[in-house]
């Protein structure tokens, strides 16, 4: 089966790949890119480790293919941070406890990221509403919402302060 | 999980995709938001050689409201259906239902018109449009055809769209009065194991109209006429709403599967048919 040519914008690089149409996006992220943040979890749309944001969206990235990306851009939770200066969300996870084992946390912090954007004031349901399509086999789930309200506290003050 | 092989095309125009489905026959799908088709594509239950994706065709996109008349295109998303404000008021039951789909990462990529046309009996946007009398599009080789919602599922996976047809839009009024989707699922990302779909509009102390409608309870939605007359005209009190549930209950066939069986979904769907019919009414 041929290949087809596609160019993606991975945290904010332009990447210019050949594929095989039916390569999922997780593959081609972790595989092809060596972006092994997002996690191959359950596989089947449900656990959510795989999440990265894609055009503003929170996706499951092992129920896309790569090539209808072709075109995107998309964030990793490598693309939020750099190991000596990490992103507000993943300092507060490491605060509060909010990992465990820590396989779902890259999924965890790139899903919050979206929902801050979105609700930048959440109330500790809408947390909770807003990662249901995380799981945390450790069940860590109340350290992980106390992170995700703390770093929108944090946020929120910083961004006071400012004004 | 790595599918089998297939080529990919991405039209830009309903046209261009058609013809593709005419060239390639029973060898070719057309791909919505995928959170249905790619995972039976993963488990190679779907044997797909030609995936057309329909994501750059802009007459698919937007929420249009004109007056009372609503046009939702097929490929707008669950998450589009949540966040916009217009169609928040004029057909609230949309984003209440829509809320209750899936899981946040499922929402911003299934869509409305994936979800009516699929055919599968768990999705809830099909018993939703049969409680809004929603009438879908169909473009096909030799035009357009419209379909009622009421029509449009004969069973499980089986619908009146020909394999050479495209679902473009659904097409419904603008609500009045009270509504509730209720749903019960043993866990987020589930199918119901009951859901209803209650509209009721009010005049005076009485219910002047309803349409109740049922989702995962048979393999096709359900409409219930006979629930709808039984709550017309009452006071919507604990006696009308008990003979509503039980017409409703009458028109349903639910399976024994992993949700429980058949006295199982019947009992839980008469819980949720009379919530929905009191909160509906409660709102009316």
């Amino acid at each position: 089966m041929s290949k087809t040519a596609i160019k993606l914008n991975v945290n904010g690089k332009t990447e210019e790949l050949l594929v095989e149409p039916r390569e999922l996006l997780i593959y081609v992220l972790r595989e092809k890119l060596n972006l092994t943040g997002p996690h191959v979890g359950c596989e089947t749309s449900h656990c959510g480790a795989c999440t990265v944001e894609i055009d503003g969206k929170s996706v499951k990235s092992c129920t896309m293919f790569a090539v209808q990306a072709d075109g995107a851009q998309i964030t990793t939770v490598e693309g939020l941070s750099t190991p000596d200066n990490l992103h507000v969300l993943q300092r507060m996870f490491r605060e509060h406890h909010g990992l465990q084992c820590g396989y779902c946390t890259p999924g965890m912090i790139t899903r919050a990221h979206r929902l801050l954007q979105e609700n930048p004031n959440p109330t500790e349901a809408d947390v909770r509403f807003g990662i249901a399509g995380n799981l945390c086999r450790c069940t860590g789930y109340q350290n992980i919402v106390k992170s995700i309200l703390a770093a929108a506290a944090e946020i929120n003050a910083a961004q006071e302060a400012a004004e | 999980m790595i599918p089998a092989a297939f080529e990919y095309h991405r039209p830009s125009e309903i046209g261009a995709a058609l013809d593709l489905l005419q060239t390639h026959g029973d060898e070719a799908r057309v791909l919505a938001g995928g959170h249905s088709l790619i995972p039976m594509m993963k488990l190679r239950m779907a044997a797909i050689e030609h995936l057309i994706d329909l994501r750059d065709i802009a007459d698919l996109r937007g929420i249009h409201i004109d007056g009372t008349r609503i046009r939702i295109g097929a490929m707008v998303t669950q998450a589009e259906l949540i966040t916009h404000e217009g169609l928040a008021s004029a057909a609230p039951i949309l984003r209440e239902a829509a809320l209750q789909i899936a899981d946040p990462q499922v929402r911003y990529m299934g869509t409305v018109g994936g979800n009516v046309a699929n055919g599968d009996p768990g999705n809830d946007m099909p018993g939703l449009m049969q409680a809004l009398g929603a009438e879908f599009d169909l473009a096909g080789p030799s035009g357009t055809r419209t379909v009622a919602a009421r029509d449009f599922y004969e069973a499980a996976y089986m619908t009146a769209r020909e394999d050479d047809e495209i679902l473009t839009a659904i097409r419904f009024d603008a609500t009045t009065g009270g509504f509730a989707y209720e749903k019960q699922k043993r866990k987020i990302g589930d199918y119901a194991t009951a859901a209803a779909a209650v509209l009721i509009t009010r005049d005076g102390d009485s219910v002047a109209t309803a349409s109740v409608a049922m989702t995962n309870l048979a393999d096709t939605p359900i409409w219930s006429q006979a629930a709808a007359d039984a709550l017309t005209g009452t006071t919507c009190d604990a006696h009308a709403i008990r003979a509503a549930t039980d017409a409703a209950l009458a028109d349903i066939d639910p399976t024994e599967d992993n949700r429980g069986p058949v006295e199982f979904k019947r009992h839980v769907a008469g819980i949720i048919i009379s919530r929905a019919i009191a909160r509906a009414w409660s709102r009316a």
